[in-house]
């Protein structure tokens, strides 16, 4: 009854569920979305074990990349993806001006 | 004193209801007077206070509607039939006619395709069009208005903002990431093909126009970052944009809503549906394939393109 790919979906699906918990918990924004990535690479790969190779397709394109993407770019606009990098360089910026 | 009143007025209302059963007309109760109302002084609004109050049963509130959630959840996970079993309400004569005759019928070896093309192609088109109504929306609301970017209607605050953009796309410009650089240059092509043969095969193997269309644009996406939007701007500008998507869904509406006039039974119009298995076959799968792949490849890397610049 336990084969091996019984107990290998097993572990994706807890790995999902952890994955999912770990993205409501998280503080920082920048690993909850590299969670969130890693949430939807399982998923294509539990798509896989479904016999669905296309939906494993899309999640792959759309879940890992394409959404993770949009959310780096957010992130990056409002100036959540790293802060210490940020306030140096509106220092940098400043001290440019002061110079001027 | 007061209490001599007290009797007087008792002595009086019982004279007058004897009087009232005897036929008078009824007397006039005193009425009582109403007690002027303790008014509740108003605290004033505390919003520390508030907001201490809100916190206190914000977590138990929490919890317990998780817990709610997840029993009803879970309650409803287990009425539900196993997954694979044979005599599940799913399987029903619907499954059974799309497995038997879906390869008569619609002449595509994909039975995936087959349904979602030609059963229900109208549901595909719907989809379509929510995919271009997303990016309608996040158009009007991110797209960067030339005619009211003018320099002198901006402040100081947003002008400082976009010298700061401006100066730090030329610096990406110019210190591209090596390494992104030399394996976008690789793999991108390798992307943009399997995207294309995803597209082009739907009807015969795995895939279709929404996987293959969202492989291409992630391509397209990863062309972008590595060598900058000057690259994907030569062949991709809102011209372009706008004719791709609003004409592959003109193309997929005019194609699929024939069946509006020839009537339901738009399986039989004289389509040839070619051998199965070969590339041009599955009446108008392959068309309809291609429109879907472009709506979708174009939304994405819209979606990419307004999200990082404000145009595409």
């Amino acid at each position: 009854m336990f084969d091996a790919q019984t107990i290998l979906i097993w572990i994706l699906l807890s790995f999902l569920i952890v994955c999912a918990i770990a993205t409501t918990v998280t503080k920082n924004l920048l690993v909850t979305v590299l969670i969130f990535m890693s949430y939807s690479v399982v998923m294509s790969v539990i798509w896989i074990f479904l016999e669905s190779p296309d939906l494993a397709g899309t999640e792959a394109a759309v879940g890992a990349g394409v959404t993770s993407i949009l959310f780096f770019i957010v992130l990056k606009k409002i100036g959540a993806l790293d802060t210490s990098k940020r306030k140096k360089k509106d220092k940098d910026s400043k001290e440019g001006e002061d110079n001027e | 004193m007061s209490d001599s009143t007290n009797h007087e007025n008792h002595e009086n209302h019982g004279n007058a209801f004897v009087a009232w059963v005897n036929g008078e007309p009824k007397p006039e109760v005193e009425k009582k007077e109403p007690k002027p109302k303790v008014k509740k002084q108003k605290k004033p609004f505390d919003s520390a206070e508030a907001y201490a109050k809100f916190h206190k049963l914000y977590k138990p509130a929490c919890v317990i509607l998780c817990l709610a959630f997840i029993a009803v959840l879970v309650y409803v996970s287990i009425k539900t039939p196993l997954f694979g079993v044979t005599d599940a309400p799913t399987n029903n004569e619907v499954a059974a006619k799309y497995i038997e005759e879906g390869l008569e019928d619609t002449g595509a070896t994909n039975i995936v395709a087959g349904m979602i093309l030609d059963y229900r192609a109208f549901d595909t088109l719907g989809e379509s069009t929510v995919l271009f109504t997303a990016v309608m929306a996040v158009i009007i609301l991110l797209k960067v208005d030339k005619d009211k970017k003018k320099k002198q209607d901006m402040s100081a605050a947003e002008l400082k903002e976009e010298a700061i953009l401006q100066h730090e796309e030329e610096l990406n410009d110019k210190h591209r990431d090596v390494i992104l650089k030399k394996t976008a240059g690789v793999i991108a092509p390798f992307i943009l093909m399997f995207g294309i043969y995803v597209v082009l095969n739907g009807h015969i193997s795995p895939g279709g126009g929404f996987s293959g269309g969202a492989i291409i644009g992630a391509g397209l996406i990863l062309i972008s970052q590595a060598f900058g939007s000057k690259i994907t701007k030569r062949f991709f500008n809102f011209k372009v944009f706008t004719i791709i998507t609003s004409g592959a869904l003109l193309t997929y509406a005019a194609l699929k809503t024939y069946s509006f006039y020839t009537g339901a039974h738009h399986m039989e119009t004289g389509i040839p549906k070619g051998i199965a298995g070969a590339i041009l076959s599955g009446g108008f799968i392959l068309p309809l394939n291609i429109c879907v792949g472009l709506i979708v490849a174009c939304t994405m890397f819209g979606f990419y393109s307004l999200f990082s610049k404000g145009e595409i």
